[in-house]
């Protein structure tokens, strides 16, 4: 990981890298940014073990994710059916300090550790986000788990939502085989 | 010991929520990384099952750290789980436990109910329907609402985008309306 911010220093740190992408590069950008929200927005190329650091943030998240219980089944319910307002709390009170961090971030135009311009993708809107966002809910009010969890509660050793695990991602592929033929 | 302690009961909203939204400008300012975790189960489809379909066709490796990001969520999950383990059974609602006892579900051991989430579970219809039908839905819907709770609800309700608020709503309504009105049937087969 020290490595790794060595090798930023040397690109440039005052000013984003200048990087002259390909007709072939921009259409594959294309591609990779559809309908994903967790983008790579960075130009540089970092060495694989450089990931290692996202790994890291996963551990914290995971474990927060389930000493919060914000991954058991019955703090869903209990959401669902308005009788505790534990899971309110967590998402609300993870939006208010994501919306002051995002907020100072750009007001204060910071850079990430590669020394580039922090970049947010604007979201566009399609009526997928209002069927496919129902569809999910669904699936949430069953299964109690959205994709996090899903791999959080594996690693408390409920080794059976491999299942469930391994039917999102079915799931994901039938979505992306009948992209073209459903409603947007 | 008494740090331990304290770290083995459940934590309070008001310490997860603030941590959970710290995840937004760690990713930010790691490596310029939107947080958002349903996208990994596009790359892993990218990555084994591409079968030529253009949804699939791109280079996921430039998105590899996503997959980093949820194989640390698997490992915090163990650690959480086996270093850190609640001793006490889970406390919910009394109504909500009272109601799940007509449908024979009353292990509170795991934050997984073992009543019904578990390997001879997966034989029934019930246990099928959830496990199998609803992680498919899981799957299909967030790729199709193109982001989940993290992507959408967190990440994106904090950059201020009104599309994010639309899915958000759509999710919440979509569970609102399985967990009241339809699972009750599922529950009692």
């Amino acid at each position: 990981m020290i490595t790794n911010v060595n090798i930023n220093n040397d690109l440039a740190p005052e000013s984003t890298p200048f990087v002259d992408h390909t007709p072939e590069e921009i259409l594959e950008s294309e591609i990779r940014h559809q309908d994903s929200m967790c983008v790579n927005e960075s130009d540089i190329n970092e060495p694989l073990s450089a990931n290692l650091k996202y790994g890291l943030v996963g551990i914290f998240f995971g474990i927060v994710f389930v000493k919060a219980e914000i991954v058991s089944w019955f703090r869903i319910q209990e959401m669902f059916r308005l009788e505790s307002f534990h899971m309110y709390g967590v998402i609300g009170s993870a939006v208010v300090v994501g919306m002051i961090s995002i907020f100072l971030i750009k007001r204060y135009n910071a850079r990430s550790l590669g020394g580039e311009k922090i970049k947010i993708e604007e979201k566009k809107f399609n009526k997928g986000q209002i069927y496919g966002g129902l569809l999910f809910g669904l699936g949430w009010g069953i299964t109690g788990a959205c994709p996090g969890p899903l791999f959080a509660q594996i690693g408390t050793g409920a080794s059976v939502i491999v299942v469930s695990l391994l039917s999102a991602v079915a799931g994901t592929w039938v979505y992306g085989k009948f992209r073209d033929k459903l409603p947007h | 010991m008494q740090i331990l302690e304290l770290l083995q009961k459940p934590w309070p909203w008001w310490v997860a929520g603030p941590l959970i939204g710290l995840t937004v400008p760690a990713l930010l300012i790691l490596g310029n990384k939107s947080f958002g975790i349903s996208s990994s189960l596009r790359h892993m489809c990218a990555a084994c099952i591409p079968a030529n379909i253009p949804f699939f066709s791109y280079n996921w490796k430039k998105e590899i750290w996503n997959l980093f990001f949820v194989g640390g969520i698997f490992l915090g999950g163990i650690i959480a789980g086996f270093l850190l383990t609640n001793p006490e059974p889970i406390v919910v609602a009394p109504t909500l436990a009272s109601d799940l006892a007509a449908y024979g579900i009353t292990n509170y051991n795991h934050i997984v109910p073992a009543d019904l989430f578990s390997w001879p579970a997966l034989l029934t219809l019930r246990g099928f329907i959830m496990m199998v039908a609803g992680g498919f839905l899981v799957g299909f819907g967030t790729r199709y609402a193109g982001g989940c709770t993290s992507g959408h609800a967190i990440m994106g309700l904090s950059n201020l985008q009104w599309p994010s608020l639309i899915a958000t709503i759509s999710f919440m309504v979509g569970g609102f309306i399985m967990v009241n009105l339809i699972l009750p049937y599922i529950l009692s087969l």
